[in-house]
């Protein structure tokens, strides 16, 4: 990372470690001296739960691994295998499926707070992006993820999913051929998204490190989006502070996790998966998982196959190029009072897409969806490129350490001087 | 002098009140849905169930009466394919004694082989064995029920739900209520009557249920009042052969929901503690780091 | 507008920089302020509490290995037996391993039994029907009172392959991996195996049928 490590090796063995592979001094750089703004709130502590959250899904994903079958006849019965003879196999099974659904609920705060604060401007664009691929990665693998159980919801979204790929001209109808090995989803795509499956989780893990990498490269953003001007008054170590407060974070998901996995463990996940695929009946009502409903209603609001399949990923595509959408100058919504409006809109709409996207394709559902598209996209390309020339505008702090201190800025001398006492 | 930024609590508050305004915009939207689904029927009266709950476990005398409803009234088509006999000893189920389901198993007979000499034989179920199929396959199980497929029993109460609707879907979060499946089972069993004056089925052999989606189901009513006896004095009516029924396929469908449950709530209360302990620390840490700066 | 460069920090961070002795220093103000042993308990509770979540966590990643449900209840086999001629061996299959079946003659009986404790490498009779001490007498290999019938579980005690019927120096198995003998009761007599062919737990259904496990 930055390499500027404080660390100083104690010991024969320690210094002779470090010689070779100094890989203590990376670590106590990037995990324990890491300077963090002193005035991150709560909203920055997703970062260290999604990186939990990633290693507890390939933890469990290893282990049920061990006793799934990727068998088009033996998939759902080796399923149910698990939920009912594997030693606590239903509660790992329960972990790694609500697991995902708590996966996509901090990766949409951890997104959220950064269009909110800006963290995605100059010099964190690359960042930024980086995160917007571990997303689309994200989806990659929940979707296949969703398919192996083999039931109703797994064969029919798979169907659906990949038929998107049909409306591309000339080559559509090839290119879905080729996803499914076959003529419809069977037995060779199930075994083709299990391998991918169990792929993709360690190549996000690749892009986290980069994620990191350019994190601590650039110092992270903050809730004024004031760089940080002095190490001594705007920053501290991440050992303790952070760790402690990211640790407070994640115990706390930890709860509201739990509640769902041991009280609720089928709220997130749909009736029509328990009843094992079967290619010739598709159930009434399908539907994706929920962190995909705001896509899927932007797909179903434009009443054209291929626009449909455009739109949705165009809502995707369209954070790649936040960065250079965003023409204010200054970072933070905190100072930016009518992109605040705005910007609670868009989270607003975004719920209602989800919803939406839940309701069976029907008036007025549609037409709300068709609505709630046009402020998803408007807000990307014509609000934040003009609210950056028409907005005024609050004044900012001069330093995260005045920010802190509610204004009043503190004489240089004042600072060596603590309440001491004892 | 406090640590938090001081523009926080604005930015939440103007979040709140988005989403308040988005809410309002999904009642209003949910009023519509909620009209749609009401031409449907009617929704399944809830019940009351001993396995609802943070600390809901199931009844044994209810399972053992529910296995004997599906013994004696739906087994002959609807198979249990994923339930094993000796699943019926196991803890937090109908818990048989051993005797018990070995009697229940000898029952059954289920397929074996190949022998020595290469032939398949028949021969009685042991604990091991799964419920043998009541069908061979789903063509003969629709050739002997006029084309309709009886669905196998052992994730129907997981497998049925119904429309909850806005907001009833976001309170079912903090209610607890994951008995959609068991409600609509108990509701489908005590839901046929006749049909409304005048309304006729698509296709001759359909029955007219008030709780089946489209109303008109190929299964005659299944059971009648006093059909199956119950040794321990419960009343042998439709509704309670119904619940009984209803609990043995939650179990059937979620035989460590008792685990679970008693799981949760030793995890639940070790997180919390765990939380306030790191909260303190926390707090400690962070109020001797304020004044170096201040 | 003009970024600071992150790198700029980088002299604050110099080992024994000011600020951080400074934050030190504060903490152990801060701690002999307070009441040092509650504090320190807290501390200790939390790491404590951290450390025995962790590891009830880790129980079900482990658990998970062991034999589910329907392994523990596979845990029986019937075999047929009133096919077997004398002399002969049948291997069924019980738990997926090897179960040897033998019918033996008189002979071979006789040859068992005219083997002294004395010449076993292990003595122990190694059946799970029996108490775990006791000897390995031909009588305590074979079925009771039914000696001509030898049940014993067909892996070699050295390292699980699974020996070959009727040969060896002794009559009884040869491995050929590597190269243990066992006699006409199932008891090694010669090479690295260090136990008896075990005999596992069995009963007789009537004459025809034994059901094992």
């Amino acid at each position: 990372m930055q390499g500027h490590s404080t660390y100083q090796p104690k010991g024969g063995v320690a210094k002779w470690l470090e010689d070779r592979l100094p890989i203590v001094g990376l670590v106590h750089s990037s995990a324990v001296a890491y300077p963090v703004p002193r005035n991150l709130n709560y909203f920055w502590t997703f970062g260290g739960i999604l990186t939990f959250m990633l290693v507890a899904q390939i933890l469990t994903g290893v282990v049920l691994a061990m006793h799934y079958t990727p068998e088009a006849t033996k998939a759902f019965a080796s399923v149910e295998k698990i939920m009912r003879d594997v030693n606590y196999g239903w509660l790992l099974r329960y972990l790694h499926a609500n697991g995902a659904s708590m996966f996509f609920i901090a990766v949409y705060l951890h997104i959220f707070r950064g269009m909110y604060y800006g963290s995605y401007k100059a010099p964190r664009e690359i960042l930024w992006i980086l995160g917007v691929l571990i997303f689309l990665l994200m989806m990659a693998t929940a979707f296949m993820g969703y398919v192996l159980p083999w039931g109703q919801m797994s064969f029919w979204g798979a169907t659906v999913i990949t038929n998107l790929f049909s409306a591309l001209p000339g080559v559509g109808e090839a290119i879905v051929t080729w996803l499914w090995g076959g003529f419809a989803v069977d037995n060779p795509t199930l075994n083709r998204f299990f391998a991918l499956h169990y792929l993709l989780p360690f190549i996000i893990a690749g892009v986290v490190g980069l994620h990191i990498w350019a994190l601590h490269h650039v110092g992270q953003n903050n809730p004024t989006g004031v760089e940080v001007k002095d190490f001594r008054k705007d920053t501290l170590p991440f050992t303790p502070y952070a760790t402690l407060k990211d640790a407070v974070a994640l115990v706390a998901f930890l709860l509201f996790f739990s509640y769902f996995v041991f009280y609720v463990p089928n709220y997130l996940g749909h009736a029509d998966n328990y009843i094992e695929a079967n290619p010739l009946v598709t159930p009434s009502h399908i539907v994706p998982e929920w962190y995909f409903l705001p896509f899927y209603a932007i797909l179903r609001a434009i009443p054209s196959k291929l626009g449909g399949v455009i739109a949705m990923f165009g809502a995707i595509a369209v954070l790649f190029v936040l960065p250079w959408l965003d023409t204010s100058k200054v970072r933070s919504g905190n100072y930016r009072p009518m992109f605040r409006i705005f910007f609670g809109l868009f989270v607003a709409n975004a719920i209602l897409l989800g919803w939406l996207g839940s309701k069976p394709a029907e008036q007025p559902y549609v037409a709300v969806a068709q609505a709630a598209t046009v402020y998803y996209f408007g807000y990307f390309l014509v609000i934040l490129p003009l609210l950056g020339w028409y907005e005024k505008t609050k004044p900012l702090p001069n330093s995260i350490a005045e920010s802190v201190l509610g204004g009043h800025g503190t004489p240089a001398g004042a600072v060596a001087a603590p309440e001491r006492r004892g | 002098m406090t640590m938090r930024s001081e523009s926080m609590p604005m930015t939440l508050s103007r979040l709140a009140r988005s989403l308040a305004a988005a809410a309002v915009l999904a009642v209003t939207l949910g009023g519509a849905g909620a009209a749609h689904a009401a031409e449907a029927g009617p929704k399944p009266p809830m019940q009351s169930w001993s396995f609802w709950g943070p600390l809901g476990k199931f009844d044994p005398g209810q399972l053992q009466r529910g296995f004997k409803v599906y013994r004696e009234v739906c087994s002959s088509c609807h198979s249990l394919s994923l339930v094993s006999f000796r699943n019926l000893m196991q803890p937090g189920g109908p818990q048989f004694s051993e005797g018990q389901v070995r009697t229940i198993a000898e029952e059954y007979k289920v397929q074996d082989g190949p022998n020595d000499s290469g032939d398949m034989f028949e021969r009685s179920a042991r604990l091991s064995d799964a419920f043998p199929k009541s069908f061979p396959n789903e063509q003969a199980a629709r050739a002997a029920n006029g084309g309709a497929y009886p669905p196998d029993f052992s994730l129907l109460a997981k497998a049925r739900t119904y429309e909850r609707g806005f907001p009833w879907f976001l309170w079912d979060i903090f209610t607890q209520y994951q008995e959609q499946g068991p409600d609509y089972i108990h509701a489908l069993l005590v839901g046929y009557e006749a049909p409304p004056e005048g309304v006729k089925p698509s296709s001759p052999g359909l029955h007219y249920n008030k709780y089946f989606p489209g109303h008109w189901i190929a299964m005659a009513q299944p059971i009648q009042d006093g059909q199956v006896e119950y040794t321990d004095g419960t009343p042998t009516t439709i509704d309670q052969y119904g619940k009984d029924l209803a609990a043995f396929l939650m179990w059937t469908a979620e035989p460590h929901l008792a685990a679970r449950k008693g799981t949760g709530l030793v995890v639940m209360i070790f997180l919390a503690i765990f939380l306030g302990l790191l909260v303190y620390v926390k707090k400690k840490v962070w109020s001797a780091a304020k004044p170096v700066h201040a | 507008m003009r970024l600071a460069r992150w790198d700029g920090g980088a002299k604050a961070l110099q080992p024994g920089a000011a600020w951080m002795r400074e934050e030190t220093d504060l903490l152990a103000a801060t701690h002999d302020a307070q009441d040092p042993n509650r504090r320190d308990f807290l501390f200790l509770a939390t790491g404590a509490a951290a450390a025995v979540g962790g590891g009830f966590l880790a129980w079900p990643f482990v658990a998970q290995m062991n034999p589910d449900a329907s392994a523990l209840a596979l845990a029986t086999t019937e075999a047929d037996i009133s096919q077997i001629a004398e002399g002969q061996v049948i291997t069924v299959k019980w738990r997926g391993k090897p179960v040897f079946i033998w019918n033996r003659s008189k002979q071979q009986i006789d040859e068992a039994n005219a083997v002294e404790l004395s010449q076993l490498p292990d003595r122990l009779a190694r059946n799970q029907n029996l108490p775990d001490d006791a000897p390995a007498t031909d009588a305590n290999r074979a079925a009771k009172d039914k000696e001509n019938w030898l049940v014993v579980v067909g892996v070699c005690t050295h390292l699980g392959c699974v020996p070959i019927s009727q040969q060896g120096n002794f009559g009884g198995w040869f491995c050929p991996c590597h190269g243990s003998h066992y006699d006409g009761a199932g008891r090694i007599r010669q090479g690295p195996a260090p136990e008896n062919l075990h005999v596992p737990p069995f009963a007789f259904m009537g004459d025809t049928k034994i059901t094992i496990g």
